[in-house]
């Protein structure tokens, strides 16, 4: 397939300098006239003025989506589709300009915005369209007289709640199944990555009714609190980390909603001995998933954080992984060639060189990275990390704690059982990998471990129709699967009598 | 028996011009996804803390705090509360202003790691904070729990 030569832009021209709120179907100034400074990540320029919006402009949100619900629940499913589809036309056409906005505004490569998040997010679009036109509600005939009829119908307005890891594609993910089940949306971007979402009101923003869809931009504290627990959503979504996610809980406790909880994982990326039986075309793809830790520069929830390696291959295995790191090209995001761009801010950075520090501190063995990166030039002012790999035990602090950063932990196992049990031997369970030649050995390893998705000689596929979501502290709700409608909808049931008989009770 | 929490002067002048604007202020350390591993500052009204919370000590007058399952790994670990710039989204009160709490660690000695075994297990629960509170009524720079 021809490559067709693009242009990229550190600041693309496209991009207005200021976002005011999408509320209503139209551009509106936050109402304190507050704005803030969002900078890129690979060089602290700044890309644009974004509304530091307040609970009054939260409100205006929820106005503009109370008017519009009763209209958008009754449009035909047809309809919905055909607008999420359109939605989904619109982001295909402008591929390169969204990618070009998320790779400056988050830092990840330009070769993964172009081949994942943004096609992504289209697909997301296209997949929930056809799940509303597939889906039916169900009829019960209890008896000869008397019918359940089972509706499904939408909440009203929901609250989404979305990161700075993937700003689009978590919006897509979120806004496809509430809007094409007939609820209307406020959401609130991460203050780090508001743009790519900013644009897509730009290029789809009146494909919607006005009010279907709200904007709000501003900060967690600012923004998200007020509008996890205004007691005007019917539902709330988040993805974030368990502090925040418990607080959201909290309101919603209050306000007796339903919400959706994605919080992070610590996730086992478990290599057999066998990968190494053939030196082919299976070991080279192990050996990618192995160094599929940087990808996003480890800022996923599933981040394959934790490689736990069979012990009999265990050097011969770890000096092919290892150079395989060693090689990630880090540097300008917008080069086709860089794997690895900047972390999303400086206090992500930050963070991340204190795990690094407690690794250290451990004694975990540092094999590789454990530093800043330095591409030169403009991008001294970036927040660039090297890819970077400690060998030590599933005991450590490194091993527990979700560092979201391009760090990886390994340690060994014997055999199955420790394979799992070390595996296991976390709070978290959102994602796991398993490589194995033997088919039989990965499904009892995938079906033993506690977490959501067990990729199975793969990892950091997101193909929509395959549910994803949390075990045990990461989480729960499943999303990217037809399921998540259940989590946008509720149930009607009309129990008719068709008899004309009274009861005879009274 | 050393602190399992300390404030260094710069997060320090943070949390009281925080609680001049906020009211009473609870930490919690938080877990996983995005802003997550990071101190959350919250406003006490808007956080309840619970029964399986372990109460770490009080940082500038106010209680912080740190899950039980969490709190396993960091059992042997001294964490110093600094700010750094920020951004990061977060609900987390300083974050607005383009500053961060940040995490710091230090790993016990191992004198000092048996002389918190010999303390027995840290308080749990939003009563570990009042009794401390009770216990020594002074707002203070860093205080470890009653007892």
């Amino acid at each position: 397939m021809a490559n067709p030569v693009q242009k990229f832009e550190y600041r693309p021209a496209a991009l207005r300098k200021r976002y005011d709120n999408f509320i209503g179907g139209k551009w509106m100034a936050p109402v304190k006239g507050r704005y803030f400074s969002d900078t890129s990540p690979l060089n602290q320029m700044e890309l644009a003025e974004v509304a530091r919006s307040s609970a009054e402009d939260v409100e205006l949100a929820l106005d503009a989506a109370h008017k519009a619900k009763d209209a958008w629940g009754r449009t035909a499913p047809a309809e919905r589709a055909r607008i999420l589809n359109k939605i989904a036309d619109r982001i295909d056409e402008n591929l390169s300009l969204i990618a070009n906005v998320e790779t400056v505004d988050n830092g990840k490569p330009i070769r993964e915005t172009l081949n994942a998040d943004v096609p992504l997010a289209a697909d997301h679009f296209r997949y929930f369209a056809s799940c509303i036109r597939a889906e039916e509600g169900s009829l019960a005939e209890l008896d000869n007289d008397t019918v359940a009829y089972h509706f499904r119908e939408p909440l009203g307005v929901v609250g989404q709640i979305i990161p700075w890891n993937f700003p689009l594609l978590m919006a897509a993910w979120k806004l496809a199944p509430a809007l094409v089940a007939g609820n209307c949306v406020v959401i609130k971007p991460a203050s780090d990555t508001p743009l790519s979402l900013a644009l897509l009101m730009d290029l789809a923003g009146d494909l919607l009714p006005p009010g279907v869809l709200n904007v709000v931009f501003g900060h967690g504290a600012e923004v998200g609190t007020p509008l996890a627990r205004s007691p005007r959503i019917s539902k709330i979504a988040f993805t974030g980390e368990t502090t925040t996610g418990r607080q959201i809980m909290q309101y919603a406790a209050e306000t007796i909603i339903p919400q959706t909880m994605e919080l992070g994982g610590k996730s086992p990326n478990i290599f057999f001995a066998d990968v190494m039986d053939q030196d082919d075309a299976f070991l080279d793809k192990a050996l990618e998933g192995f160094a599929l830790f940087a990808f996003n520069k480890g800022e996923v929830c599933t981040c394959p954080s934790r490689a736990l390696i069979q012990e009999s291959m265990f050097d011969k295995f770890m000096e092919k992984a290892v150079a395989r790191v060693a090689k990630i090209k880090v540097g300008d995001p917008l080069d086709l060639s860089t794997q690895m761009g900047p972390q999303c801010s400086h206090g992500q950075m930050e963070k991340i060189l204190n795990y690094i520090e407690i690794g250290k501190q451990e004694g975990a063995k540092l094999v590789t990275g454990g530093e800043r990166a330095h591409p030169g030039g403009d991008f001294e002012k970036g927040f660039f990390l090297k890819p970077t790999v400690f060998v030590g035990n599933n005991k450590m602090r490194i091993f527990q704690e979700e560092i979201f950063g391009p760090v990886l932990s390994v340690a060994t196992f014997k055999d199955r059982d420790e394979a799992i049990r070390i595996g296991n031997d976390t709070l978290y369970g959102l994602g796991a990998g398993v490589w194995s030649r033997d088919v039989n050995n990965t499904y009892r390893v995938g079906r033993e471990i506690q977490a959501g998705r067990v990729w199975t000689n793969c990892y950091h596929a997101y193909p929509a129709h395959a549910a994803f979501g949390g075990y045990k502290q990461s989480g729960f709700g499943r999303e990217t699967h037809k399921m998540i409608l259940d989590h946008y909808q509720q149930t009607k049931n009309l129990l008719v009598s068709y008899s004309t008989k009274a009861m005879g009770f009274f | 028996m050393p602190d399992r929490v300390l404030v260094t002067p710069e997060a320090a002048t943070l949390i009281r011009r925080l609680k001049a604007e906020h009211g009473p202020l609870v930490f919690h350390q938080s877990g996983g996804c995005c802003e997550g591993t990071a101190p959350m500052c919250f406003k006490q009204s808007d956080f309840r803390v619970g029964q399986n919370d372990v109460f770490l000590g009080v940082i500038a007058g106010c209680p912080f705090y740190i899950g039980a399952a969490t709190f396993r790994y960091f059992a042997y670990t001294q964490i110093v509360i600094d700010v750094t710039r920020g951004g990061g989204d977060s609900f987390s009160l300083e974050a607005p202003d383009g500053v961060r709490f940040v995490t710091r660690s230090r790993l016990f000695s191992d004198v000092e790691a048996r002389e918190l075994d010999a303390a027995g297990p840290p308080a749990m629960g939003p009563q570990a904070f009042q009794q401390c509170q009770s216990a020594d009524g002074q707002e203070n720079q860093s205080r470890p729990q009653g007892g």
